[in-house]
């Protein structure tokens, strides 16, 4: 059993959902984010998405977008990304690590060699943005034989006809992307996701995380109340954003801003069910 | 056959070309390894949706007969084949001919493409417009069509070129469109690729996105060529009427490669024409300031297809750079990547001080002030015409009218307007 499928089997004999934050590599500074990155799961994260910083996050609103700039001018780079899970699990082996990104940084290092050495440096799942099943074949057995998921998104227009494709390759979760648009910025109604649920507990037996526009402790309990999990990215990258100096530099309100939101959600999460 | 001809064939993959090679792409959107439907999962269902409506409307002859009324009483087609006599003259080697495009309705050939997908959003029910534009050509030319219908229109331009390309900044409000300046990146047509894929995401159900290049996800590299064949079909009949055969080498400037596939495609399975895409070599290829995707680039996935990108080792996307606006993109459709691999089209560079002499040239001997992009097609003319005979029949696409550039030219010429 992988460590997403473990972790979730977990949570539901505890009768909860997952609280899963995201928080991009390198932003500010690679420092800084590891040991955000390290401080998490203390804080409530029950697993973690990692952005690998992009050029072009074309699905990604203004918050994600200025993360991976600041990201890139760090350093940011595949290796320095897969550097820090690797730092992350010398003292967490428990906590899955889930990449989120685009394809062409995957492309660039190759496809194979990526999946090996994600999976070495300890990483458990991916989430592509611009990689639907269609085009999925060049990665999908590499990251079977690494022993990574490929976490599937699913997205409002996702029609009946498609979803048997889209989770029928899933492996891990499903990231129910809940509106149309980019990130951080409108939210579901929980009308909205109280209808898309059904639709996809139909077609799938794999945990189903929410995301997109979650910003509050009450959005994220109304996640969990209606799915497994709750990613909650741009809201913290806002606090985080605001906790740095004018040259874009952490400060020491950087950790403390962004766990203690952190603690907040996950004591929303925990009392939602 | 010329000796580069020769190294092409050889460069393909023996024996495993196609009977035709204007058969691509295959279902999935690919031409070879090139091409494909890299997008969020949002967008699949619409970029399946648009395949199917796509293939519908072409194969239904009102479509056909409607467009041809449109192409030819409001975007002014034919475009004439004109014999640059002068030109000819002046490098001393091929008769020159050049395709009129710049002549359309809005001064450029991408009214051919907007003009086919505005007709296919209407039957598809969209009310609402979105493009990226670069040099701004095509946004002119969308909010043209949008105004002409009565379509809500939003034009997606780097901030950069907003300030670069003022007059056609000017020219889409005037037209009723929303111009949105964009500044994260550079602020050029990459930035606003992925804007304006943003606002597609975010509006998708009345929302339709006018892909401006023969990029982008399955079917739009598909459809911008089809709709820009008519350059090459006109262009093969014109050539038969003035001169009783085929052209022998025919030449046009490369940003995404909308009006070089336009030209190109009909020509793709006669091997005696020779084809030749001119990239923007800026401030030289080897100069770092390049938007030479095919020349100095490798094969990466952005904007929904996979095709030669201008990146880092680390898969990063590079900025471009091209003295032409319409041509300051790090990437290219993905079938000229396809071509490029098997060697039946030629790529070559051109200097951004190369566009600029054959941005006079052309003027001076011609009276054709000929957009910054097709300036890069005439530069490589004005290298390889002397070289060739006189019985030698040579075609450029001037692709687009410069008025909207003489304000860079002068700047570059040191002159203040």
């Amino acid at each position: 059993m992988s460590r997403i499928a473990r972790r979730f089997a977990a949570l539901k004999e505890q009768g909860r959902g997952a609280l899963i934050p995201y928080l991009q590599a390198c932003d500010p500074d690679y420092d800084t984010s590891l040991a955000l990155l390290r401080a998490m799961p203390g804080a409530g994260a029950d697993l973690i998405e990692i952005g690998v910083p992009f050029s072009d996050p074309s699905a990604d609103g203004p918050t994600i977008q200025m993360a991976a700039r600041r990201g890139l001018k760090a350093g940011s780079s595949m290796v320095r990304v897969l550097e820090m899970v690797a730092r992350f699990r010398e003292d967490d082996a428990e906590t899955p690590i889930i990449l989120m990104g685009y394809l062409n940084p995957i492309e660039a290092y190759g496809h194979a060699r990526f999946c090996a050495d994600a999976a070495r440096a300890g990483v458990d799942g991916l989430i592509i943005v611009d990689m639907p099943p269609e085009e999925a074949d060049l990665l999908d057995r590499p990251a079977v034989e690494a022993g990574l998921d490929i976490i599937r998104l699913v997205a409002p227009t996702t029609d009946d006809a498609r979803l048997p494709l889209v989770c029928g390759s899933a492996s891990g979760f499903i990231y129910y992307v809940s509106i149309t648009g980019v990130t951080g910025t409108r939210t579901a109604s929980s009308d909205e996701l109280a209808a898309a649920m059904p639709r996809l507990r139909a077609v799938t037996d794999l945990p189903v995380a929410i995301g997109f526009g979650i910003r509050s402790p009450e959005q994220a309990a109304a996640a969990v109340r209606a799915a497994d999990g709750a990613v909650v990215a741009s809201a913290l990258i806002k606090t985080l954003e605001e906790s740095l100096d004018e040259e874009g530099r952490a400060t020491p309100d950087t950790l403390p801003r962004v766990l203690t939101q952190l603690s907040d959600l996950a004591k929303a999460v925990r009392a939602a069910r | 056959m010329s000796a580069a001809d020769t190294s092409g064939a050889e460069r393909g993959v023996a024996g495993a070309l196609p009977n035709s090679l204007r058969t691509g792409p295959d279902p999935r959107g690919r031409f070879g390894i090139f091409g494909g439907r890299f997008v969020a999962e949002t967008l699949m269902p619409l970029v399946l949706e648009l395949d199917a409506a796509y293939a519908a409307a072409k194969a239904d002859p009102a479509f056909r007969s409607e467009l041809d009324y449109y192409l030819k009483d409001y975007v002014g087609r034919p475009s004439p084949l004109w014999f640059a006599r002068r030109l000819t003259e002046e490098l001393g080697g091929a008769r020159i001919y050049m395709k009129r495009e710049e002549l359309n309705h809005t001064g450029s050939h991408k009214l051919n493409n907007v003009m086919g997908q505005i007709l296919l959003a209407r039957r598809m029910g969209r009310s609402r417009i979105v493009a990226e534009t670069g040099a701004g050509q095509h946004g002119v030319a969308t909010a043209t069509v949008c105004a002409l219908f009565g379509l809500k229109c939003t034009i997606y331009m780097g901030a950069t070129d907003v300030e670069r390309q003022k007059p056609n900044v000017f020219r889409m409000r005037l037209l009723g469109a929303e111009v949105v300046p964009v500044t994260s990146g550079a602020g050029t047509l990459k930035d606003a690729m992925n804007e304006a894929m943003r606002d597609w995401v975010t509006n998708v159900r009345d929302t339709y996105f006018l892909v401006g290049t023969v990029a982008g996800p399955h079917p739009y590299p598909q459809m911008v060529r089809d709709f820009q064949s008519v350059i090459g079909d006109e262009t093969r009949v014109q050539m038969q009427e003035a001169e009783g055969r085929l052209p022998d080498v025919i030449v046009a400037a490369i940003g995404g490669g909308s009006n070089a596939m336009g030209i190109f495609h009909p020509f793709l399975d006669d091997p005696s024409v020779r084809l030749i895409g001119v990239e923007a070599a800026g401030r030289g290829l080897d100069s770092g300031e390049t938007a030479a995707s095919i020349l100095r680039g490798r094969p990466g996935v952005l904007h929904g297809n996979r095709t030669y990108l201008l990146q880092d080792a680390d898969g990063q996307i590079d900025e471009a750079h091209s003295i032409s606006a319409g041509l300051d993109y790090p990437g290219i459709g993905p079938e000229h990547s396809w071509l490029a691999d098997i060697g039946r089209v030629d790529y070559v560079g051109a200097t951004d001080d190369q566009a600029l002499a054959a941005f006079q040239l052309c003027t001076r001997t011609e009276g054709i002030i000929p957009a910054l992009e097709a300036a890069h097609a005439l530069a490589h003319v004005a290298v390889i015409a002397p070289t060739l005979s006189p019985e030698t029949l040579l075609v450029v696409n001037i692709s687009g009218r410069g008025d909207k550039d003489i304000f860079t030219v002068a700047a570059h010429l040191g002159v203040t307007l």
